[in-house]
């Protein structure tokens, strides 16, 4: 009885917020009077219903979680769910190989997938600083920046290609990660991610004001599209053309199709490097550094080394992802690289469940790939989704994947429940 | 066993107007476990964070002497390198373990320097060339040489999180042994142990002493204190009042009045000394 008139007075409060925001809203119209004069009409049922639906929502959420059954099949639950989950990895991979290729498939899913992949790469890289070394990153898109513009001017200035810049992109994106975290690293938590969060907002201003050199908002256009051993992917066909040399009619989907392998590349590159690393002396310090900061100081790890190491190869990972940005775009500017980015990637990294990298796949997909399918349902659109991000945070706190797999065993290592990993801090 | 490995000379630590550690001397011979006992708020690991470079002192310098003929004066060492050149392990009061990772691989992160030299900055070992898979299998050998000497074997695939108390504190004993160190620094590694917990504790403590580490101990267990240290320090308030065998340190006037003989210090939960001693 007492948990009823709790749950009625919380419910109560909750609605009386509901009042008071939805109250000028849609309790009041604005409608042309007879003369000529504005006048306000009441929408009392309106509210009403507003009201009441947030009242009984409430009471119903709170009545979820007190009476909900106890779950007692997780546990049992997680084998099968874990064997089962063995292959969706290898089904996904499959899939995302021979999606292009899909006879009749068209041309704007693969674009779709290709947004999706560019941002699973931004994800696995940011996944590594975030979810493996526990440093909150608010400022990813500054690397990913640092790319797009790193191939945009290169190719400006001195005409280099895609392939080229590539790995330069890399490199340069990486040294700013040291160059960025050396004065940064010795914060943490809280205070770290504000620091990132200014430097990625420092990269983009200046961006827009070096006018000189990065042609300041109006953006770096004109460039290029890769080539495949020298092909072009023009629609012109003919000799040097991709659907010259192989006697195929020149389609757009080629092109798309060809960006798409390659941003699956490298993502894949991206999941591979960190794979490896994870089960390497650098990607345990950075797990145990995510654990105990202390305690890896007194067993003579180098702290600020190996904070630096992680945020030099998350950089690096976000500078390969950006320079495929320009290359897919043919033209960036300064918008593209705000802040609702850095907050993107790192929501794909917290809703996959931070260190798992079949989670960022799952989570790129729900964050990126659900509103671009829901665009029929219009203004609702960003409702649903919101909605449903609430509901799954509520039910998976800890992200979609919030288990870590060991990465060495004597005998047959179990999975590590969430509650023992620590989200690290800073 | 007479040479000396760790000396300490007039080390003195302020935290703004409060003296921690006041002048305090003493050596810590190579083969001998020496332990460092007081009243609670003593100094004594404030102390303990000098030598394992987690405070700077104020004043006075800590010297490590290595078998090799090297000395090395650890105050003036960045932290990371009181382990990795100093070879000084530590474990701490509240226990520090890697919760999410298993046994086993808290104990190849204690190995890092070792393991992460021998994979080329990385590199080789994404590649999967060079040494490392050799390091990475000597490096398990350690590790289960150590679960074997703490009987933590059987959970070596488990979190460590997830071990009840006392196997957590032979875990950072292990976990620190595996940085293979020449002075093993525990900071009351009795604390909360049930009696028989407490025995495994000594014969394990002595088993690390046979394999020629030096131990450096705090502890509030006169049990543990009495009968396997070769050497005890006695602090209050931050000064050394006694230094000498457990025998010596158990007629000394000056510390059965300060520690042994006031009330019972083996509660870590009592108030700090001070309330003891501002009893009239």
């Amino acid at each position: 009885m007492n948990q009823l008139s709790a749950s009625l007075k919380d419910s109560a409060a909750v609605a009386f917020v509901a009042l008071l925001i939805f109250g000028p809203f849609l309790g009041l119209q604005l409608q042309d009077g007879a003369s000529n004069n504005l006048i306000l009409l009441p929408r009392p049922e309106l509210l009403a219903i507003a009201v009441g639906l947030t009242f009984l929502a409430r009471l119903g959420f709170l009545f979820w979680q007190d009476y909900r059954p106890p779950m007692p099949g997780l546990t049992r639950l997680a084998a099968p769910v874990q064997r089962t989950g063995k292959y969706i990895a290898p089904a996904l991979l499959v899939f995302a190989v021979l999606m292009p290729i899909i006879p009749g498939i068209a041309t704007a899913y693969v674009d779709l997938g290709i947004l999706i992949m560019t941002y699973v790469m931004l994800g696995w890289g940011l996944n590594i600083v975030v979810g493996l070394a526990g440093l909150l990153d608010l400022g990813y898109v500054a690397f990913y920046a640092v790319g797009a513009y790193s191939y945009g001017l290169l190719n400006q200035y001195f005409g280099f290609g895609f392939w080229e810049c590539l790995p330069l992109c890399g490199i340069l994106a990486a040294s700013w990660g040291i160059f960025l975290g050396f004065p940064v690293l010795r914060l943490r938590g809280d205070y770290l991610a504000i620091v990132t969060l200014a430097f990625g907002e420092i990269i983009r201003l200046v961006i827009t004001n070096w006018v000189a050199l990065t042609g300041g908002p109006n953006g770096v256009d004109g460039i290029p599209h890769p080539g495949l051993f020298g092909l072009t992917f023009s629609m012109a066909g003919g000799p040097g053309t991709f659907a010259g040399f192989f006697g195929v009619t020149p389609s757009p989907h080629q092109r798309i199709a060809y960006l798409y392998y390659i941003i699956l590349a490298l993502a894949l590159l991206t999941n591979w490097v960190t794979l490896r690393l994870r089960r390497q002396p650098l990607g345990r310090a950075w797990e145990a550094l995510r654990e105990d900061e202390i305690a890896c100081r007194s067993l003579g790890i180098n702290v600020r080394n190996t904070k630096l190491s992680a945020f030099a190869i998350g950089a690096m990972f976000g500078g390969f992802a950006g320079c495929f940005f320009a290359t897919r775009e043919g033209f960036i500017s300064p918008d593209s690289f705000t802040f609702i980015e850095s907050a993107t990637v790192l929501a794909i990294v917290v809703l996959g469940g931070a260190g798992s990298q079949l989670g960022v796949v799952l989570a790129a997909v729900v964050m990126i790939g659900i509103p671009e399918l829901l665009q029929s349902l219009q203004i609702y659109r960003m409702l649903i989704f919101g909605l449903a991000l609430v509901i799954i945070m509520i039910v998976r706190p800890r992200g979609f994947i919030s288990t870590r797999r060991p990465t060495v065993s004597l005998g047959k290592a179990g999975i590590i429940a969430a509650d023992m990993i620590s989200e690290g801090h800073g | 066993m007479s040479d000396s490995l760790l000396s300490v000379r007039d080390v003195t630590m302020r935290f703004g107007g409060l003296t921690a550690v006041n002048t305090v001397s003493f050596e810590a011979k190579r083969g001998d476990i020496t332990a460092v006992i007081g009243p609670n708020g003593a100094g004594k690991t404030t102390l303990f964070n000098c030598i394992t470079g987690f405070y700077k002192p104020s004043a006075g310098t800590i010297h490590i002497a290595h078998q090799e003929g090297a000395s090395l004066l650890l105050n003036k060492l960045p932290g990371h390198l009181i382990a990795k050149k100093g070879r000084v392990a530590r474990t701490f009061q509240n226990i520090r373990l890697f919760g999410g990772m298993t046994v086993l691989e808290n104990l190849l992160v204690a190995q890092h320097n070792k393991l992460q030299s021998a994979t080329g900055f990385g590199v080789l070992g994404i590649l999967g060339l060079g040494r490392y898979a050799q390091a990475e299998r000597a490096g398990i050998e350690l590790a289960k040489h150590w679960l074997e000497q703490t009987s933590l074997i059987d959970r070596a695939d488990d979190p460590a999180g997830a071990l009840p108390y006392g196997a957590q504190r032979r875990l950072e004993i292990a976990r620190a042994m595996c940085t293979e160190p020449v002075l093993l620094c525990l900071d009351e590694p009795a604390a909360g142990l049930n009696p028989r917990e407490s025995v495994a504790l000594n014969e394990l403590l002595l088993k690390i002493r046979g394999t020629g580490c030096s131990l450096l101990l705090i502890e509030h267990d006169m049990g543990v204190v009495m009968k396997i240290s070769d050497h005890v320090v006695v602090l209050e308030y931050g000064k050394k009042i006694a230094d000498g065998t457990p025998v010596e340190i158990r007629n000394d006037d000056a510390v059965i009045k300060a520690y042994l003989g006031e009330g019972d210090e083996d509660d870590p939960d009592a108030p700090i000394a001070e309330t003891v001693e501002a009893t009239p």
